[in-house]
């Protein structure tokens, strides 16, 4: 009875701590950026100007938004067919074989190379592809940094649907054999209407990470500060401006960039929220 | 419960713990560290040259290149011994800082105009180039403007790419700074500043992130460091100062620009001298301190220690390692003010130096 009390106190105090973390961060984000909303008000949204030149001071955050929004849900569409495909080779089609669980492995260790090392791989490996392609001048912008992050996002998408696409009662997919049907129709009318909601969350879960990289994408969008004019355009987006000018930014545009992390904190918030309303209307 | 306890006591433990150890350091007993920030411009030299004071005198020295704006803030936050820039802190900002902050000029550096064309010979750039290249007028390599100036070389069938410092940057002052000088357009559009609204390019972090997209993407150009152009080799234009001479960066070329006057205080912007023999686009850099040494529990040696470095690092010693990386000794006046400055620095109201 002692312990299963002490592990009661242990874990409230624990979760409690996260729920401390979670507010002293909102907290001291909203404090940082009130000078930048009492100076522009809404305009620091909705503005497509950035100026740091003194005297000449102005800043919007849209470019900003615009980027970040334009490489993640690019990356999310190439990651898409990727991914999908990969869960079910490896939980359907291939399932519990040598090959399959080889390549859930390479997979997952996706998900451990640090970003640093996808941006150099980007910017030595990918950016001539992109060049000799003729898509691109230099091959910096939007699409080269949504293909690094669509990479770096296909282990968070899969591994989690492959646990999802395996969770699949195995009664209900023999039942739809025994009445003839294909595996292509087991597929579409049996395993993905049942694991629908949870497949959706994993790509949400990639959405997530794709908004916040910064590293890889800093060395391949060009850190333009300017709304791109299309897929092959430069760009930059609101984790990689923090990045590169949060070491030197005081007063106004230290309070800008503190802002843009509060809003990028409200945008990932966003996209979870929606994900979970189109989750639960799923199930 | 007692588990409970246990845990939480073992926490706070090596929480107080922690705390010690880094009061402890920051005191100085008697190992003094000394810490810096800043530019990345001057790192080259500062690098070697506190590597060699280490050797000599066994303090322990470190430097980190977080960027001008990064060593104001750092010394604004109390949080160095003293930082680094390659943009002096105009009067406003200065007013900003309630303690006195002092300058001390330690090197010449130039920026340079590097780029990337194979088989192409030297590069001449004039006013009208720059701004045309840089504010994104001229977008094309065999411009006939470029052809003008360079009738001999071989100029692609290429879009020119300008890669600038995506980061706040000293080198972005000094070069904008140049550019408000000879361009009027630049001046009305752009300006001068640590970071800029720039109309066309890449960015790039720092300046070995410029020095590097610059080397791997053929047709761009940009400006940076001389010492990163040198380090990996890349071509650098000879850039028309103004009297009308195109110049390459040398340490000859780079010297005479500070042959002019100086200010008491060393605050001054060196770039597009009247010199005929100077490289236009150099500047001095600087070390800022307090000139009241005892504040945020510094200890009397930390900052006999600090003024002490700074001395030898204006000293010939230190200005022939600057030479060895390619950034131009002081001129004998700027070593003047600076002695005269690094004097009138102070604990608790006496002077440190005699």
């Amino acid at each position: 009875m002692k312990s299963e009390k002490i592990t009661r106190y242990v874990l409230f105090a624990v979760s409690f701590i996260i729920l401390l973390i979670f507010a002293g961060m909102v907290f001291s984000l909203a404090g940082g950026a009130i000078p930048v909303f009492k100076e522009y008000g809404l305009k620091f949204i909705f503005s497509s100007d950035w100026n740091p030149t003194q005297g000449r001071e102005f800043y919007g955050a849209l470019p900003f938004i615009a980027g970040t929004l334009l490489t993640s849900f690019v990356a999310l569409l190439i990651c898409l067919p990727l991914s999908f495909s990969t869960s079910l080779f490896i939980a359907e089609y291939y399932h519990k074989t040598r090959v399959a669980k080889f390549l859930g492995t390479m997979v997952d260790l996706l998900a451990g190379v640090p970003s640093i090392v996808y941006g150099l791989w980007g910017f030595y490996a990918l950016r001539p592809v992109i060049i000799s392609l003729g898509l691109s001048d230099q091959g910096f912008g939007v699409f080269t940094s949504a293909v690094i992050l669509a990479i770096m996002i296909i282990p968070y998408a899969t591994s989690l649907s492959n646990e999802i696409i395996t969770m699949v009662p195995n009664e209900l997919k023999e039942a739809a054999y025994s009445l003839g049907a294909t595996r292509f129709e087991v597929i579409f009318s049996v395993i993905f209407p049942n694991a629908r909601s949870g497949i959706v969350a994993s790509y949400i879960l990639a959405l997530g990470r794709a908004l916040g990289e910064t590293m890889a994408v800093t060395m391949l969008i060009g850190n333009a500060n300017i709304i791109p004019k299309g897929l092959f355009s430069t760009g930059n987006t609101m984790a990689s401006l923090i990045a590169n000018q949060f070491g030197e930014a005081d007063g106004l545009k230290l309070s800008a960039l503190i802002a843009i992390g509060l809003l990028l904190f409200l945008i990932t918030g966003i996209v979870n929220a929606i994900g979970k309303y189109i989750i639960r209307k799923m199930s | 419960m007692k588990k409970l306890f246990f845990l939480l006591i073992s926490v706070a433990i090596l929480v107080s713990c922690g705390q010690q150890k880094s009061e402890s350091s920051g005191d100085g007993s008697k190992k003094v560290t000394i810490t810096a920030a800043g530019a990345t411009f001057p790192m080259p030299f500062y690098n070697l040259a506190f590597k060699k004071y280490t050797e000599e005198t066994g303090l322990l020295l470190t430097y980190g290149g977080i960027g001008s704006g990064g060593g104001i803030r750092s010394l604004k936050d109390k949080v160095v011994d003293f930082g680094a820039t390659d943009a002096y802190l105009s009067d406003e900002e200065l007013a900003e800082i309630p303690m006195k902050v002092v300058h001390i000029p330690t090197c010449i550096g130039a920026v340079v105009i590097a780029y990337n064309l194979p088989e192409m010979g030297d590069l001449k750039l004039s006013d009208k180039l720059l701004e045309g290249i840089f504010l994104g007028e001229i977008t094309k390599w065999n411009d006939e403007k470029i052809k003008l100036e360079n009738p001999a070389s071989k100029l692609p069938d290429m879009n020119i790419t300008v890669v600038y410092r995506s980061d706040g940057s000293g080198t972005t002052h000094i070069f904008s700074d140049y550019m408000t000088k000879i361009s009027k357009p630049w001046a009305a559009k752009v300006g001068t500043g640590k970071s800029l609204n720039w109309p066309v390019g890449i960015g790039a972090k720092g300046n070995p992130g410029v020095a590097g997209t610059i080397s791997q993407s053929v047709g761009s150009i940009g400006y940076i460091g001389s010492e990163y152009a040198f380090a990996q080799n890349l071509s650098y234009a000879m850039v028309q100062n103004a009297a009308g001479k195109y110049i390459k960066p040398s340490n000859e070329s780079i010297s005479a620009s500070a042959k002019g006057e100086i200010p008491a205080d060393t605050r001054v912007m060196i770039t597009n001298s009247t010199n005929p023999e100077a490289y236009p686009i150099s500047g001095f850099t600087w070390i800022i301190l307090y000139r009241e040494q005892a504040y945020g529990g510094r200890s009397l040696t930390q900052a006999t220690e600090t003024v002490k470095f700074l001395e030898w690092l204006t000293g010939p010693n230190a200005q022939t390692i600057a030479e060895s990386v390619h950034y131009a000794p002081l001129p004998e006046k700027a070593i003047e003010l600076s002695k005269e400055i690094l004097q009138s620095i102070t604990y608790e109201g006496k002077p440190l130096l005699k």
